[in-house]
């Protein structure tokens, strides 16, 4: 009983991580009509600003305020200098672009800090919290917190401000929200701005769970994070909550079952599939028509 | 046999040398390489890269075929590769002693069929999404799909049909080997035999028949074209291609890793069929000669953390390429500075270098059949421009707000 | 020019033609389609002679479009059904019905864009029985692959020809002005021999002289062609030059029918355009 409740609570808070990665895709995917294979790398630049902060002040805080900045300004410099030029050209230009940058910031990576993992116990040891018999990481339990309070904010953001109106209405008809006097471009240079400041967070959270930085650290997590954005309902902010929450349940509870835990990363990607077959809309998701 | 003769003129007639030229480069490299192996031998080294080179040209053909004429992406052409590697490998330890000793050549043939068979079957699966779904999504799926097959390939052993363990290590299998030093030749003609049979299909009515669906999918059915059969056509040939030269894989390194086949590995083969120029045989050829070459000779250079630069470099290339070929805002210039004008200008010098007499262009030329994204009109009418959904920075804007709504919004 | 107006326009040439051919080229049911509740077009009926020039009108958001994309396949119909010559084809895919003899132009241009003018016209041509030529014959180069390519070469070239773009053959059709473009996807259409064609305001972005060479090219094709026109257009001098008959809709539904003098001047359509 106490291992089903420990399952599911750190499948909560994977799930919060997944969440709030899938948040970044499926704003960016809902406004600039993209799919950022960049996004997961974000992480990986926001953990490795939290390696270099933290070791020179000591400060779990306030690296991760710097990660974030950081993270910001990688989002928009590649948003300005890869994927606005191809703004109006072929999907299949703009995705190839983005793998492209996802495989620049790795590279770069690599060059900068090496291939080697870089251990962060110092900044991920926080202890454990018992509850009689229940012992939980208050890791584990900060990132839980952290998710939600972000995702409440985030929600309040998008449809109670004008600018998260704007962003609404971008997403809807890029064309009528230009004629509507919305900036378009500022739109969606906001938009990832907030979803990379959302993957700084997402890799903090990360490292508090998973106490390494290292090259590739968000190639897999960006994967499965579009995978949760896809089951909630692509270019849907609640679907992507959900999908995520979904899909780090789904993970803990195949890693807890022996014979499956091998197989965990077949099987997520096997119900991406599935779903994307089934139902492309995902589960929140509206349906669009392709003009004729 | 006049019928005969007219067959033969059809050939000739048909002749271009663009695109034969690639033939007989390939041929030239077979006796080059074959007389040389025989009569003065070559080096290891020398031995691999080529193996490498041949089924490397082979998935980057194949992978071309998506991604240049269907104009889908594919992100698990590693996943369909490391199927025939590990089946069709697989395959071969049995058929190789079970047929006569004299016969290897025969088992490498028969093992690639097979290897190429199963994923052409696996091609026609993920064909299959490929009917409802497009762009990301697709290649989302076709990323999900290599690596179902890495972790599952990873996590099998494989035993002899006696019962014995072929490898020790979980997801590592020792496969048949056919002669090492010459299994580059057999490589190199099937690459010819690939070419040959991918140009012959994309240079007919079929091939039209698909780079209609990529220009134009719904203008494409409402003109009767079938595009349910030319999806999984072409899902399925070029799984077939990318199955066999995983065949060609597990002969040449002999102890294949299921981790290799990895979504790099995939795009390893996207940044030759963009370098190539999409939707440009030759090209893909080629780039993927170079891209072997530098991936073989960077292997000793850059070691530990510079192989970092290495993936620097493919990086830049697939961003710079597919930037210079796709932005609207750089029509003017690739109109001025494209690799044809370059080759217009020198063959022009050159012209007059030697014969005092300016080139006369050959108004009937027939124009490049691939996806030129470079040739995207430098001009706008001004009708069009007033009447197309184009707003004044030539972004594309589906709507205009006079036009009617139709279809769900009605 | 106005003495074909008048000609075309004569009341008694519909029945002359049921006199001559008896021939109904579309029939349509009452058809419809409602998208989650909103009714896009509901109780159309139409019936097209063989060889008649046919105007569908109506003001912006009236459910032109909506027709052809449900008399084409892009759509299934909800209610009702349609028959082309007497058989009926509803529910049949694109591609099917495209097979069967209905071929259509496009509102925004759609023409394949990175392939060169005549291969625009081959695409449509390919999937006559007459220039069958299976897969295998293409990979091989059998003396039937090349037969065949030389045969639609040929035929796609005359076709190029009639419209005016056998210069422009081997140049990319995006490389196209404006009005040429127009052509070429009428040219791509009839390719696929229609017995139905379907333009999609032919006009839209013409100016006049472009518009009244336009209706020179419709009536040539109609003739030349031998093929029965559905055209939805705009441009109500284009309309009452070169249609015999039309059906105006409003909100999705016929609103009048029948001899273009007669419809132009009912007071409800009069309304529906300037009342909106």
């Amino acid at each position: 009983m106490i291992d089903i409740i420990t399952t599911i609570i750190n499948g909560l808070s994977l799930g919060g991580v997944y969440a709030l990665i899938a948040l970044g895709y499926t704003m960016v995917y809902g406004i600039a009509k993209m799919l950022n294979f960049a996004h997961g790398d974000i992480i990986m630049v926001g953990g490795f600003s939290i390696f270099v902060f933290f070791n020179m002040i000591g400060q779990p805080l306030l690296a991760v305020a710097a990660a974030i900045i950081v993270c910001i300004v990688v989002g928009l410099l590649t948003e300005r200098f890869a994927y606005r030029p191809l703004r109006g050209a072929s999907p299949l230009a703009v995705l190839i672009t983005a793998i492209g940058v996802s495989y620049l910031l790795q590279s770069l990576a690599q060059i900068i800090f090496g291939a080697a993992p870089k251990k962060m116990s110092a900044f991920s040891d926080l202890g454990m919290l018992n509850i009689g018999e229940l012992k939980v990481k208050i890791a584990t339990l900060i990132t839980l917190g952290v998710a939600t309070v972000i995702m409440i904010a985030l929600t309040l953001f998008i449809n109670k401000t004008k600018v998260g109106k704007a962003m609404l209405a971008v997403s809807e008809d890029r064309g009528a929200a230009q004629l509507m006097g919305i900036n378009v471009n500022f739109v969606i240079a906001l938009t990832f701005a907030i979803g990379s400041a959302l993957a700084a967070v997402a890799g903090a959270s990360y490292i508090l769970q998973n106490p390494t930085v290292n090259v590739s650290m968000g190639s897999m997590p960006g994967i499965k994070a579009f995978t949760a954005a896809v089951i909630g309902g692509i270019g849907s902010i609640p679907g992507a909550m959900l999908g995520g929450i979904l899909l780090g349940l789904i993970e803990t509870i195949c890693n807890a079952i022996p014979g499956l835990s091998d197989y965990t990363i077949a099987i997520e990607f096997a119900l991406l599939i599935l779903i994307l077959l089934v139902k492309p809309t995902g589960l929140l998701g509206k349906k669009r028509r392709e003009k004729v | 046999m006049s019928g005969f003769t007219t067959y033969l003129k059809s050939i000739k007639r048909s002749f271009k040398l663009k695109n034969f030229i690639m033939y007989f480069i390939l041929a030239f490299v077979i006796i080059l390489f074959g007389t040389l192996n025989s009569v003065t031998g070559l080096k290891r080294s020398t031995v691999t890269l080529l193996e490498q080179m041949s089924y490397s040209m082979i998935m980057a053909l194949s992978l071309s075929l998506v991604v240049g004429f269907l104009g889908e992406l594919s992100l698990g052409h590693a996943g369909f590769m490391s199927l025939g590697a590990f089946l069709g490998g697989y395959m071969q330890t049995y058929l190789y002693p079970s047929l006569t000793a004299g016969a290897p050549l025969l088992s490498l043939v028969l093992s690639m069929l097979i290897g190429g068979l199963i994923a052409a079957a696996f091609g026609f699966v993920i064909g299959l999404p490929a009917l409802r779904l497009k762009g990301d999504y697709l290649a989302i799926v076709t990323l999900a799909f290599g690596e179902i097959v890495k972790v599952i390939f990873t996590n099998v052993k494989f035993y002899a049909l006696d019962g014995r363990l072929l490898s020790t290590t979980v997801g590592v299998l020792k496969t048949g080997r056919y002669d090492q030093k010459s299994l580059f030749i057999i490589g190199f003609i099937v690459v010819l035999l690939t070419m040959i049979f991918i140009q012959n299909f994309i240079k007919s009515k079929h091939g039209n028949a698909v780079m209609a669906i990529r220009d134009n999918e719904i203008a494409a059915r409402a003109m009767g074209v079938n595009v349910t059969f030319y999806k999984l056509l072409v899902f399925v040939i070029s799984a077939f291609f990318a199955g066999l030269a995983g065949v060609l894989y597990s002969n040449a390194s002999h102890n294949i890793n299921a981790a290799d086949f990895d979504y790099n590995y995939s795009i390893n083969f996207l940044v030759m069929v963009v370098l190539g120029g999409m939707g440009n045989l030759n090209g893909s050829i080629l780039a993927a000669a170079l891209i072997s070459f530098l991936n073989n000779k960077l292997q000793t250079i850059l070691t530990g953390d510079m192989a970092g630069f290495k993936n620097l470099f493919y990086a830049l290339i697939l961003i710079l390429i597919v930037i210079y070929n796709n932005a609207p805002k750089l029509r003017g210039f690739r109109a001025k500075y494209n690799l044809r004008n370059l080759f217009n200008f020198v063959k022009a010098k050159l012209t007059k270098l030697f014969t005092k007499k300016q080139p006369v262009p050959d108004p009937a030329a027939e124009v490049e059949y691939g996806a030129d994204w470079d040739k995207i009109p430098t001009k706008i009418e001004m009708d069009a421009l007033l009447s197309t959904d184009f707003t004044p920075d030539n972004t594309y804007v589906p709507d205009k707000a006079d036009k009617p709504k139709e279809g769900g919004k009605e | 020019m106005e003495e074909t107006d008048i000609t075309l326009n004569d009341p008694s040439l519909p029945d002359d033609e049921k006199a001559i051919g008896n021939d109904i080229v579309l029939r349509t049911e009452n058809l419809g389609i409602s998208f989650g509740g909103l009714k896009a077009a509901s109780d159309v009926n139409l019936t097209i002679y063989k060889g008649q020039l046919y105007g569908l009108i109506g003001p912006n958001g009236a459910g032109k479009t909506t027709i052809f994309n449900l008399l084409t396949g892009v759509y299934k119909p909800t209610f009702g059904r349609f028959y082309l010559c007497g058989e009926d084809l509803t529910g049949f895919s694109q591609m099917a019905i495209n097979r069967k003899g209905v071929a259509r132009t496009f509102q925004n241009i759609r023409l394949f864009n990175n392939m060169s003018v005549i291969k625009n016209v081959l695409v449509s041509l390919s999937h006559l029985p007459e220039y069958k030529n299976t897969f295998f014959d293409a990979v091989f180069r059998t003396p039937r692959h090349y037969k065949v390519e030389k045969a639609m070469r040929h035929r796609a070239k005359e076709i190029l020809e009639i419209f005016g773009l056998l210069e422009e053959r081997n140049g990319l059709a995006s490389n196209l002005p404006y009005g040429k473009q127009r052509k070429l996807e009428i040219a791509r259409a009839l390719a696929s021999n229609p017995k139905l064609l379907l333009l999609d305001e032919p006009a839209a972005g013409m100016n006049p002289q472009e518009t009244e060479e336009l209706m020179e090219t419709i009536r040539f094709v109609r003739d030349k062609f031998d093929v029965t026109i559905l055209l939805i257009e705009h441009d109500m001098k284009l309309v009452s030059g070169i249609c015999e008959e039309i059906t105006v809709l409003n909100f999705g539904q016929v609103l009048a029918q029948g001899q273009v003098k007669d419809v132009l001047a009912d007071p409800e359509v009069i309304k529906a355009y300037l009342g909106g």
